[in-house]
């Protein structure tokens, strides 16, 4: 027992080390061929006013084939943070749940909350232990965003493999589908929209990228899997339930289906 | 050369437990109380920033009494423990019987192979989804456990505490007439005190305990393991919260 310690990562570090992702040796695997493993794909994040709205689709994909349809990859990492991953889901889920562990830790240990930044950087540092693997094959990126307590502002926090922790300011979008969801969030989003809009401007967004990115999935109306879609403000985390989801996925397609958005080919348009 | 005099470990032990006990007597007290939707955990203790009631885990909390820096490292390991088992393994396998016996291991090295005893007592309690599953282990300074139903006292005042509670205690209580209870044992076993520490410097022999006597809320510490709540069933009443609940 080594009073002073608050962090968990730190605490295994010492006490158990075969724990931490980074604490197993990946021998001498020859890094020029990747395993074939799941990837997440595309996650959105915006600001609105009050708060931050992050959504992220469900499918994760290996080569070819989708390894999953209903993954989820947006998680609430304590009250008021949450965590969207893209990159190797295997190692990409074992650090957020070290990340859930080390956020609650410390405020049980602490008897505060880690301030929005303090937890920006102890994600930073994760991904940093993590460098070996992503030299590997395995990277994970995620996009982190949070009520900032102190100034009550939502703020988004963007990553590289090697720990860069970049502040995000209006919006931001990661993984494979990321380039055409910014696209969408560029011509869509707008300063201080309420958290209705944020979150249908999220949907519009992801189905832009499914549109165009095959490793990312659109929302499936047969089977009712809509994306993950998540708002934190100054009352906290809350998932959008689907329910909620529901009217504003069918809107967005009815809309695409009407609007010159949604181009059907030769013989489509009537 | 001098030898050591020959002490019998009867007489070291009992010089122990002696010293144990009268440090832990010395402190105040902390009440903890099953009531319908939870466990409430009560302590007279007038420091916002030191705590003696904390989470420990989803549905686990820990009371204490005695000295801070000692009970301080046994919450920190036990917050630890906790969240390594459930990190390594699930977070459902995390149990207050489990987090009970390694405070009593580890108290109970304390107190044999430390030549100072901790001069502390512990409750380590666990909400379940019914009234039926809670459980709620009295830890003390030697390693030994109990179970505990419906009510725990510990600290300066406990007996005299645990008598009232025996008398006033019923099962299955809105948390608001639990936390007056709580706060009426704790009042009754502080008159008692002052009472007989009047009687010891003979200004007022003839002083009858005031069982009315009541103690401000801003010298009470209260927290709650509500079943309710999802996930993290911890919660702290603030301080405007308790005034209110009083008053009515």
């Amino acid at each position: 027992m080594t009073p002073g310690v608050s962090s968990f990562t730190d605490f295994l570090r010492m006490h158990d080390p075969s724990l931490l992702p980074s604490g197993r040796s990946m021998g001498s695997m020859p890094s020029t061929s990747p395993i074939d493993v799941p990837h997440g794909t595309t996650i959105v994040a915006m600001k609105y006013a009050g708060g931050i709205v992050m959504a992220g689709d469900r499918r994760a994909t290996m080569g070819n084939v989708i390894a999953s349809r209903d993954i989820e990859k947006v998680f609430a990492t304590d009250e008021f943070s949450c965590v969207g991953i893209a990159g190797t889901a295997g190692v990409a889920l074992e650090i957020v749940r070290l990340f859930q562990v080390e956020l609650e830790h410390y405020e049980k240990i602490e008897g505060v909350l880690l301030s929005l930044d303090g937890k920006a950087n102890r994600l930073a540092s994760m991904l940093r232990s993590n460098l070996t693997m992503a030299m590997q094959g395995l990277a994970v990126v995620p996009l982190f965003g949070g009520f900032d307590l102190a100034t009550q502002v939502g703020r988004i926090f963007s990553y590289d493999v090697t720990g860069g922790r970049y502040e995000e300011y209006d919006h931001h979008s990661i993984g494979s589908g990321s380039m055409f969801a910014r696209g969408a969030l560029k011509k869509m989003w707008q300063p201080d929209m309420d958290q209705a809009s944020a979150v249908s401007v999220a949907i519009g967004a992801l189905y832009d990228a499914a549109d165009d990115d095959s490793a990312t999935g659109g929302p499936d109306l047969t089977r009712g899997i809509y994306p993950v879609v998540a708002a934190v403000d100054d009352n906290g985390y809350r998932r959008i339930d689907d329910t909620e989801l529901e009217p504003v996925i069918r809107t967005l397609i009815t809309d695409r289906t009407t609007d010159s958005g949604g181009y059907r080919g030769v013989g489509g348009h009537s | 050369m001098s030898m050591p005099f020959y002490v019998s470990p009867e007489q070291i032990i009992k010089d122990k437990a002696d010293y144990a006990r009268k440090g832990i007597a010395r402190g105040r007290s902390v009440v903890v109380v099953q009531y319908k939707n939870g466990i409430a955990f009560v302590a007279e203790n007038p420091s916002r920033a030191l705590h003696k009631i904390s989470e420990i885990y989803d549905c686990i909390a820990f009371a204490a009494v005695g000295k801070y820096n000692e009970f301080e490292s046994l919450r920190v390991a036990g917050v630890r423990l906790a969240d390594t088992r459930g990190y390594s393994y699930d977070r459902q396998d995390v149990t207050g019987r489990g987090l009970a016996n390694a405070y009593a291991q580890t108290l109970g090295t304390i107190f044999t192979e430390n030549p100072k005893p901790f001069e502390v007592e512990l409750v380590v309690a666990e909400v379940g989804s019914v009234a039926a599953q809670d459980q709620m282990y009295r830890l003390t300074f030697d390693g030994s456990v109990a179970d505990e139903h419906g009510f725990v006292a510990m600290g300066g005042s406990a007996d005299r505490i645990t008598e009232f509670l025996k008398q006033a205690y019923a099962p299955d209580l809105e948390f608001p007439a639990a936390l007056k209870l709580a706060v009426e044992a704790i009042a009754a076993g502080k008159a008692e005190t002052q009472a007989s520490e009047a009687d010891e410097s003979k200004t007022n022999p003839s002083a009858e305990p005031n069982p009315s006597a009541s103690i401000a809320p801003e010298m009470l510490e209260v927290a709650v393991l509500d079943r309710n709540r999802s996930r993290r069933l911890f919660q702290r009443i603030t301080a405007e919260r308790l005034s209110e609940l009083l008053r009515a």
